[in-house]
């Protein structure tokens, strides 16, 4: 996010205003071409090994309303944009969203409108949100683990932490800027990353000295995770050679916190070079998990079902083993939580589950 | 011994009268306790419109409410009829099944009920207080006042109180007062729907109607009285044998012939003939002498043998116009946005019964969007409030195919839902129902056949009119995009890039490629303001006439000037691409009566928006109109 990539990316946002400006000089109905962005367009990426989006493109044109109003506040974020970085400001999402109220036709009805906008403008310009100065509201999960890092915090001033000695028992809070100026990695003294789906199942790691007995980095996902949770997790396997593994429910939603992980999240795919990290793999709860260890389960839903039939023709989900995991579940009917696992005792988890199925895996 | 044997048969007979009522409660519309008060103020309201409209007197009518105590009312009925005479006063409120109606074969409200003297005795009945009834005829000083109640034992009326009074407020009519149990209620089945529901179809009348003290007032929403209607004879196909025979008995003609021919309706001496000659009944047989046997063959030649329809000058349907009068006049607090113009069918037969029906449907506006349409079923002016579901009016509604008409209907039957609410009147001598309670008409297939008739080409115009709301919707959305959106995002991406604002004109013209045309109509002060704006944002120069269908007598004024031409008025257009005429009219209508048509011609009909191609009537229908026009001021 230097200033030279900041003011690259304005002149890329004045592309696109130059560019509806010329078409209707022209005579012509305005119109922008954009990516189409669900699972039927996105394509593996040998070279980086992650899902990114493929070549079928959707036109957004003045010809229909809604269109013609996406154009009119595309203008307006642009604008906004522009005049946020000449006058050395930022701001969140949300707020931007807020703003959107004084934009009279162009203002958005839901914050999801106005998010999806500035993805779309990353997709076409082929620059990042925070190069816009523009930055999600939520903070990024936590770590705890023996690795080293140095933040530039906001005084400008760099610190080294720890993060197992210099933290408290929450861990270290990942900013939402993860790039090289903000943090650099000094040290690491661990063989592998954890990434948890649930607080409860970190937590019971972080009690249990999981970190320390199996020399681990610990790091929470919250749900599905935000953008520089991905990018931390992504930068620690490659800059400091530490294999990832996912460890989650054991339903559809969390068989998706996964593949945003591993493959690229759809909404995402845009990066998903910067975010997805493909050799991260998953140590469960699966269907087979559900089987052997006879844990404790609910019903699939409905709404579970669906999302299941969906993974299949996901094109991120046909790998044997997933396809022969989703079809399992789906003849269980039966989903199970991380935190069945404690049926069997409270040090269960991290005395038998984890190193069983690590040591499977080649990681233990 | 004997003595005590007709004490007992009196009491026997006294015990009768009060036990029939009580047996037959749900009969006679008493059943439940609000219904006891509908039936009273029914039979009252319709007493008083049979009156004064056989004296030929527009009805005004006052109908009071007034709890006394638990549930016990005082009901007053007051109308302006021609008052009663004296000595008929006690035969019409104090004596069962009085009135020569009772067999009269005619549309009258009044075979629907056991009738004003009915309401008397349940009355007395539930209460023990006498009626009280004043009367006053034409030319009269002084009015006469009767205190009575019904001598159950022998079904005449008991006299407490005869008085002469001064009623100077009123030049003739008749006031009832009648204490009764029963129960006020709110809503669909309430005496305040009730009247609502009669002043619908009752246009020619004026409603007061006072509940516990709060007034309500319908007003008349016309000066024309219904067309009276005619007693007719029965027709052969309508009659049953009990009848035919009873007729047989007392007939005074010498001849079966003779008989057949006076008695009945459409039955010439030719098609007498042939009755008997099916029949194997001699036609020059004395009527009185026919064996049960040749009675029944009789019966079954009348209904063998062709026999023309009968006669429908009888019924007096109520007529689109005063349908629509009727609905605009009662329904306006819900400012619906549509009166569909209603239906008013040609009279059909059932079983030798003439009958008639006729469907309004009023849309939009403050009408519930998302329940079930309310239906207002009538039957010889008089409202059904109960029994929805078993009346085959009900039953046209639900068999239909509401979606196609623009309606949302579950499943593709059943009552539709929406902004709607749709009326069903069925006028006939002898309205058929599913029972003697007679709140639902029977599922007669001719009926139901008729009323789907009606149905269907009332939704037709329904339907004309939702698209046209529909188009408009779409289009206007065009007009979003290119009145306020496109022009913003000129600005702004001049703003943005530092140009000056670029003209739009191509622009536009390629996302509309229309000729635009858009009415708008706003009422004021005994007319509307009506501004049409014509836009043209096709690329090229139009030259084109535009045509507005309106009666030139009804415009005030209209600026610019137009043409007249074929039944209303033509612009010649010449307008550059992106070009804009507004017109601006004057137009002398009443509320509720603006439609205009838009056509233009010579243009491809797909380059138009708001406007239909030219009809090949156009120059036509210009004297048709008058025509119908003199029909309508003539009728009725």
């Amino acid at each position: 996010m230097s200033e030279q990539s900041q003011s690259e990316a304005v002149k890329e946002l004045e592309k696109i205003a130059e560019d509806i400006y010329r078409q209707i000089k022209e005579g012509k109905i305005p119109e922008m071409k954009i990516p189409v962005r669900t699972k039927n367009n996105i394509v593996f990426d040998i070279r980086h090994g992650v899902w990114k989006y493929g070549g079928n493109f959707g036109k957004r044109s003045a010809k229909k309303l809604d269109g013609a109003y996406m154009l009119l506040r595309t203008l307006y974020i642009l604008d906004f944009i522009k005049e946020m970085i000449e006058q050395r400001k930022s701001s969140t999402l949300r707020e931007m969203y807020y703003i959107s109220e004084g934009w009279n036709e162009a203002k958005f009805h839901a914050q999801d409108e106005s998010n999806n906008l500035v993805e779309d403008l990353e997709i076409v310009t082929r620059y990042m949100r925070e190069d816009f100065k523009l930055r999600p509201e939520e903070d990024g999960a936590r770590v705890i683990g023996n690795i080293t890092i140095n933040e530039t915090n906001r005084k400008g001033v760099k610190k080294r932490i720890n993060c197992r000695d210099d933290v408290g028992d929450s861990g270290y809070t990942i900013p939402y800027n993860v790039e090289r100026e903000k943090i650099e990695f000094l040290d690491v003294d661990a063989d592998f990353v954890i990434a948890i789906e649930t607080g409860g199942m970190f937590d019971r790691l972080v009690e249990n000295g999981f970190d320390e007995k199996e020399r681990a980095v610990l790091v929470h996902l919250k749900g599905q995770p935000a953008r520089s949770t991905r990018r931390f997790l992504k930068r620690m396997n490659e800059e400091m050679g530490l294999p990832v593994v996912v460890f989650t429910d054991g339903d559809p939603w969390s068989f998706r916190i996964f593949a945003s992980v591993a493959y690229g999240a759809i909404k995402t795919a845009h990066l998903s070079e910067y975010l997805a990290t493909p050799t991260a793999e998953f140590v469960g709860i699966t269907a087979s998990d559900i089987l052997n260890y006879d844990l404790p389960t609910d019903k699939l839903s409905e709404r579970d079902v669906d999302a299941l039939k969906a993974e299949l023709s996901d094109p991120r989900f046909q790998t044997e083993f997933w396809t022969s995991e989703i079809k399992a579940m789906l003849e269980l009917k039966k989903k199970a939580e991380q935190q069945a696992l404690a049926k069997y005792g409270l040090d269960f988890v991290t005395d038998t589950y984890l190193p069983e199925k690590l040591s499977d895996m080649g990681i233990l | 011994m004997a003595d005590i044997a007709e004490s007992l048969a009196e009491k026997q007979k006294e015990i009768s009268v009060s036990e029939f009522f009580e047996r037959n409660r749900h009969v006679l519309g008493f059943d439940s306790m609000p219904k006891s008060l509908i039936t009273a103020v029914k039979e009252g309201v319709d007493n008083a419109l049979d009156a004064c409209e056989e004296a030929g007197i527009l009805p005004e009518l006052y109908v009071e409410l007034k709890k006394e105590e638990d549930n016990e009312y005082l009901i007053v009925i007051q109308d302006n009829g021609p008052g009663i005479v004296r000595k008929n006063i006690p035969k019409v409120f104090g004596q069962l099944l009085y009135g020569s109606r009772f067999h009269a074969i005619r549309q009258s409200r009044g075979q629907q009920g056991i009738g004003i003297s009915g309401v008397v005795m349940y009355g007395f009945l539930s209460t023990g207080r006498p009626a009280r009834i004043v009367s006053k005829t034409k030319g009269k000083s002084a009015a006469t006042e009767v205190v009575l109640r019904i001598d159950t034992k022998k079904n005449r009326a008991e006299i407490i109180k005869e008085d002469v009074l001064l009623w100077d407020e009123v030049e003739h009519g008749t006031r009832i007062e009648v204490h009764i149990k029963g129960r006020l209620i709110k809503g669909k089945q309430s005496v305040y729907e009730y009247l609502r529901r009669t002043a619908i179809v009752n246009p020619h009348t004026r409603i007061t109607y006072v509940e516990n003290g709060t007034k309500y007032i319908f007003e008349r929403a016309t000066e024309i009285l219904p067309r009276s209607t005619v007693e007719i004879k029965p027709h052969p196909y309508g009659v049953e044998l009990g009848t035919l025979i009873k007729m047989l008995k007392s007939a005074k003609n010498r001849k079966v012939k003779a008989f057949l021919t006076d008695e009945f309706s459409r039955v010439s001496s030719s098609v007498a003939e042939e009755i008997c000659r099916k029949a194997g009944v001699d036609p020059s047989k004395k009527p009185a002498e026919l064996t049960p046997q040749e009675a029944k063959s009789l019966h079954r030649a009348m209904n063998k043998v062709r026999i023309m329809a009968p006669p429908s000058d009888c019924l007096s349907p109520i007529g689109a116009p005063l349908i629509k009068k009727g609905l605009k006049n009662v329904m306006k607090e819900y400012k619906p946005e549509y009166y569909v113009p209603p239906v008013t069918r040609e009279p059909s037969v059932y079983r030798g019964n003439p009958f008639q029906v006729e469907v309004g449907i009023v849309y939009g506006g403050d009408l519930p969007k998302d329940r079930p349409v309310e239906i207002l079923r009538f039957a010889n002016r008089v409202p059904l409030l109960y029994q929805q579901g078993a009346c085959a009016l009900t039953h046209a509604v639900e068999r239909m195919n509401w979606k196609q008409y623009g309606l949302e209907q579950k499943g593709g039957k059943g009552i539709p839902s929406g902004p709607a609410v749709i009326l069903i009147h069925i006028a006939s001598t002898r309205v058929p129902f599913t029972s003697e309670a007679k709140e639902a008409v029977a599922d007669i297939p001719e009926i139901l056949d008729e009323t789907t008739k009606a149905l269907k080409e009332c939704a037709r115009h329904l339907r004309l009119h939702i698209n046209k709301l529909q188009k408009k919707k779409k289009t206007s959305e065009k007009f979003v995009i290119v009145r306020k959106i496109i022009p913003e995002i000129a600005r702004k991406s001049a703003e943005i890039t530092g140009n000056p604002v670029p003209p739009i004109d191509r622009t536009i013209t390629s996302i509309m490629g229309v000729l635009w045309v858009d009415d708008d109509a706003k009422y004021s002060k005994n007319g509307y303001d009506v501004s049409v704006k014509v836009i043209n944002y096709t690329p090229k120069r139009l030259r084109i006439p535009l045509y507005l269908d309106i009666e030139p007598e009804v415009v005030e004024s209209m600026e610019p000037q137009a043409e007249r031409d074929g039944r209303g008025l033509r612009y010649d257009l010449d307008l550059q691409s992106t070009e804009e005429l507004d017109i601006k009219l004057r137009l002398r209508l009443e509320k509720g009566e603006y439609s205009m048509d838009i056509y233009t011609d010579k243009i491809n009909p797909v380059l138009v928006v708001g406007a239909d191609p030219l009809p090949g009537d156009w120059d036509i229908e210009a004297e048709k109109v008058i025509v119908s026009g003199a029909e309508v001021s003539g009728d009725e």
